[in-house]
C-alpha cells in the first residue's frame, strides 16, 4: 500500500498520478471534489474556458472503446486549454506488433505532459505511471477490473450534492461487482469518505472473490438490500454475462436484480438512483426509474467533466505556475 | 584425478551421515569417507573447514529454454547458473519448441548439457503428441533415450479417457507421471490466486479449485490403473490434505513444492509486482504455511527451483500480459536455508529435500555421498551472507522478485563427476 501511495503522490504529499482511490487519503478526496466544484461554473460561463494547463499536451490513450468517458476527458482538457490528443490504439501501433512502452516512449518523445489512459489489463495505469519519464503524469480513466477512479469520484461528487454529507448514507451498489472497476474504486471511495453501511447486492456468481475483504454487507436478494438506502448505484451487465455460467438469462436477472419502481419504494423515500452508463434498459434497469424523477444519470456525466478537470489541474499542478493554487482548497 | 575435500561438515541424508570429516575422490567417483584409502595421493585438495559438503542438489522443474527460446536462456547458460547454485542434476519439462516428444529431441538436451559440461540433464518426455492431449507418445522409445518420467507440462489433457490410457501406457514402462494440477476451465485464463488480494487488483483468479480438481481426479485414475504420480508445485494446502491423503493410503504420489511458494503469498503482488506473477499462482499466508509444515512432516518430498528465466520485455506489460516463472536456479538453496533459519526444517532435512529425496522420485543415482557414487557435491557456507544482485547472475534471465534481497548461504565449490564446475 505505501508503494501505491508513493507512486501517486509526489514528495509533498500532492496527487501526481491517480491511478486508484486505494491507498489515498480523505481530505485529498475532498480536495478533488471541492476543486471539481469551483470548475463547475466553467460550464455556465460565454467562454467556457480557463487558461489553467495552457500550453499543455494531454494524450488521451484509449486501448479499450469508450465514448463517454474519452468525451468528458476531452471536453474537461479542452475547458482547462490543453492541447488534446486522441489516440485510439485499437486501431493503431499495438496492432501493429509494437509493445506498451514502445508506444509510450514515442509519445514521450513528442513531449507530451499527460496520459489519460484506459487499458482492458488491470494495473496498465500503474505499469504506464511506473515506467513513464518523470515529468507526466497518468490518470487511470479504467484499468480492466481493478480501478476507474475518476468515475468514482465523479460518483461521490453527485451524491455529495444531492445529500450534502456522506456519513449516516447507506449505499447500495447491485449487479456484477465481479467484473466492475467502478464498483471496486466505488467502495474505496465510499468507504474513505466515511459512508458506514455500503451494500453490494449480486448473485453469488457476480460477486467478487472474497467480498467481505472490501469492508462491505453482502445481499442476494434486492429487496432486502434496497431498505432504507439512500443512494442504489446500478452497474451495467455486460452482453456476454446475460447469458451463459454466471446467469440463465436477462429476464431472470431482471425479474431478481432489475431496478423497478416498485422495488425502489423499498428503499427510503428520497432515495438516489445512479448508473455509470452505458445503460442497458430493461435490463439491470426500468427505463421508468432510469428516466425517473430519483434517477441522477445525466447529473453524472455533466459532473464528469467538472471532476475531470479538477483532477488533471490537480495532478499537473506541479508544473504549473502558482495559478492553480488559488483552486484548491 | 585425485581430489580430497577436507574437514567439511559432511551431510549426506540418504546414509544418515552428519559429521566433520574428509571425502576422498577419484576418477569422478566418491571412494572413501573419513580415512584416506591406502597410498592416496591427492591432485588437489579442497579446505571445507566452517562448510557443508553435501551431494549436489537435485532439481526437479527447471526450463532451460532449449531448444526454441534461447533469446531467454540455453542449456550453457542456465545449467551454469545452475552450478553456481549447488545443483548438479536438472530435470526439465517436455515443453521445448521443438517439444520433447520424440528421441531425437531428448538427445540433443542431454548432448547439449553434456558439451557444456556445468551440470547433467535428465529431461521429461511429452505425456501427449505435442502436449495436445490428444495421442500419447513412444514412451519405451523416449524413455531408451533417458527421459526419466513423462508429463504434460504446463498443458492440460482435458479428456480424461486419454490421461487414464497415458497413465496405464507410462506404468506399462515403469515411468513416473509428472502432473502440474490445474484444471483448465476453472483456472480460466487466470493469472494469480483467486482471493482477497486478486479482488482488490481485479485480477483475473485461478481458484484453489482449479488444483484440488484436478489433483482429485488424478488420484482417482491413479487408483484405477496403479500408475506412479508425482504433482508438481503443489500450491494450496487443500490439495496438500489431499496427496497426504492418499499417500497414507498407500498411492504410489508424491509431491513438490517451488521455493518460492514457500516465501511469497498472494500480497507480494501489491503494486502489480510482475515478478511474483508465477504459476500456480502464489496463495494466501495459511497455504504458504501448510506448505512449510508439509515440508517438515514428509508430506513433500522436494523443493524445486521452478526455473524459468525469461528476456526482460517478458516482464515489462501490465501485470495479466507478462510471462509467468522467476529465474530461480540461483536462489534455490539460501531460500531454502531460511527454512532452517526459520525453525521449519532441520539442515539435514533441508539436504534431503534437495537431494536424495528429489533423486528417488526421478528414479536416478544421484543425490548421496555413497561409496562408488558420481562425484556430484555440493559445497557451501552457511554463514556467508550476499545480496542477489541482477548483474552478477549468471542466469540469462534476471526475472526475480528476489533481487537485492540479503541471502544467506553460498556455494563456494560445485563438483560433477569430481570436476570443479564452480568456484566462489
Amino acid at each position: 500500500m505505501k508503494k501505491k501511495n508513493r507512486l501517486q503522490l509526489d514528495d509533498n504529499g500532492k496527487l501526481k498520478h491517480f491511478l486508484t482511490i486505494e491507498g489515498l487519503n480523505r481530505q485529498l478526496l475532498i480536495d478533488i471534489l471541492d476543486t471539481a466544484e469551483s470548475f463547475t461554473s466553467v460550464a455556465e460561463q460565454t467562454i467556457k474556458k480557463v487558461p489553467l494547463l495552457r500550453g499543455k499536451t494531454i494524450v488521451n490513450l484509449f486501448f479499450e472503446a469508450s465514448t463517454r468517458t474519452r468525451t468528458t476527458f476531452e471536453l474537461a482538457a479542452k475547458r482547462l486549454s490543453a492541447d488534446v490528443l486522441n489516440i485510439n490504439i485499437q486501431a493503431s501501433a499495438t496492432a501493429k506488433g509494437e509493445t506498451l512502452l514502445d508506444t509510450l516512449r514515442n509519445l514521450e518523445a513528442m513531449h507530451c505532459d499527460m496520459f489519460v489512459v484506459r487499458h482492458a489489463n488491470s494495473g496498465a495505469a500503474h505499469f504506464i505511471a511506473q515506467h513513464a519519464a518523470p515529468h507526466i503524469s497518468v490518470i487511470n480513466a479504467g484499468d480492466g477490473q481493478h480501478a476507474h477512479p475518476t468515475q468514482a469520484m465523479l460518483d461521490m461528487f453527485t451524491i455529495r450534492r444531492v445529500k450534502g454529507e456522506f456519513h449516516k448514507l447507506n449505499v447500495a451498489i447491485v449487479g456484477d461487482v465481479r467484473h466492475s472497476r467502478v464498483a471496486r474504486s466505488q467502495i474505496h471511495a465510499l468507504s474513505m469518505l466515511g459512508v458506514e453501511d455500503v451494500r453490494i447486492i449480486a448473485p453469488k456468481t457476480l460477486l467478487p472473490s472474497e467480498p467481505e475483504a472490501f469492508g462491505v454487507h453482502v445481499y442476494h436478494d434486492l429487496r432486502e438490500g434496497l431498505r432504507d438506502v439512500d443512494v442504489v448505484i446500478m452497474l451495467r451487465l455486460q452482453k456476454e454475462r446475460m447469458s451463459g455460467a454466471s446467469l440463465p438469462s436477462e429476464h431472470e436477472y431482471f425479474q431478481r436484480y432489475g431496478l423497478t419502481e416498485e422495488k425502489l419504494a423499498l428503499a427510503k423515500p428520497d432515495v438516489t438512483v445512479m448508473h455509470p452508463g452505458p445503460i442497458n434498459r430493461g435490463v439491470e434497469i426500468d427505463s421508468v426509474v432510469a428516466d425517473g424523477p430519483r434517477s441522477v444519470i445525466l447529473q453524472q456525466v455533466s459532473h464528469g467533466i467538472a471532476v475531470r478537470m479538477a483532477v488533471m489541474s490537480m495532478a499537473m499542478q506541479s508544473h504549473l505556475p502558482e495559478a492553480a493554487g488559488g483552486r484548491r482548497g | 584425478m585425485k581430489i580430497e575435500i577436507r574437514q567439511g561438515r559432511i551431510i549426506d541424508p540418504a546414509n544418515g551421515i552428519d559429521a566433520t570429516q574428509d571425502l576422498f575422490i577419484s576418477d569422478g567417483e566418491i571412494i572413501a569417507l573419513g580415512t584416506a584409502p591406502q597410498g592416496f595421493k591427492a591432485d588437489n585438495s579442497i579446505d571445507a573447514s566452517d562448510q557443508i559438503v553435501c551431494p549436489g542438489f537435485v532439481d526437479l522443474r527447471a526450463h532451460l529454454r532449449e531448444p526454441g527460446e534461447e533469446h531467454k536462456g540455453t542449456i550453457a547458460s542456465e545449467t551454469r547458473a545452475a552450478a553456481r547454485g549447488g545443483i548438479t542434476t536438472l530435470c526439465c519439462p517436455p515443453n521445448t519448441h521443438p517439444i520433447i516428444d520424440t528421441p531425437a529431441v531428448a538427445e540433443l538436451v542431454q548432448r547439449h548439457a553434456d558439451l557444456a559440461g556445468h551440470a547433467r540433464v535428465v529431461p521429461l518426455a511429452a505425456l501427449t503428441q505435442k502436449l495436445a492431449g490428444t495421442a500419447i507418445t513412444e514412451m519405451h522409445a523416449l524413455k531408451m533415450a533417458g527421459c526419466v518420467g513423462v508429463s504434460n507440462a504446463m498443458r492440460p489433457v482435458a479428456n480424461t479417457l486419454i490421461l487414464r490410457r497415458a497413465m496405464e501406457y507410462a506404468a506399462t514402462y515403469d515411468l513416473t507421471v509428472f502432473i502440474h494440477a490445474e484444471d483448465h476451465d476453472l483456472a480460466n485464463n487466470g493469472c494469480v490466486h483467486e482471493g482477497a488480494m486478486g479482488s482488490r487488483l481485479g485480477l483475473p483468479g485461478i481458484p484453489t479449485a482449479a488444483e484440488t480438481v484436478a489433483v482429485a481426479s488424478t488420484l482417482a485414475l491413479v487408483e484405477e490403473t496403479g500408475a506412479r504420480v508425482h504433482f508438481s508445485l503443489i500450491s494450496s494446502q487443500r490439495a496438500l490434505q489431499k496427496i497426504s491423503r492418499a499417500k497414507y493410503d498407500g498411492l504410489p504420489v508424491s509431491c513438490d513444492v517451488s521455493a518460492h511458494h514457500l516465501h511469497l503469498t498472494e500480497v507480494d503482488l501489491l503494486g502489480f509486482n510482475s515478478q511474483c506473477h508465477v504459476r500456480p499462482p502464489l496463495r494466501t499466508q495459511r497455504d504458504m504455511e501448510g506448505l512449510r509444515k508439509g515440508l517438515a512432516d514428509g508430506a513433500i518430498a522436494a523443493i524445486c527451483s521452478d526455473h524459468q528465466p525469461h528476456e526482460a520485455d517478458a516482464k515489462l506489460a501490465p501485470f495479466s500480459a507478462t510471462e509467468a516463472g522467476i529465474s530461480a536456479l540461483e536462489t534455490l538453496l539460501p531460500l531454502a536455508l531460511r527454512l532452517v533459519d526459520d525453525g521449519v526444517l532441520l539442515m539435514p532435512q533441508m539436504i534431503a529435500c534437495l537431494t536424495h529425496q528429489p533423486a528417488a522420485i526421478l528414479g536416478i543415482k544421484a543425490g548421496t555421498l555413497a561409496i562408488g557414487q558420481r562425484a556430484d557435491i555440493c559445497i557451501f557456507d552457511p554463514e556467508r551472507y550476499w545480496m542477489l544482485d541482477e548483474h552478477s547472475m549468471l542466469s540469462r534471465g534476471r526475472n526475480t522478485p528476489f533481487l537485492n534481497w540479503e541471502m544467506k548461504g553460498e556455494v563456494t565449490h560445485t563438483l560433477l563427476r569430481g570436476k570443479t564446475v564452480y568456484e566462489g
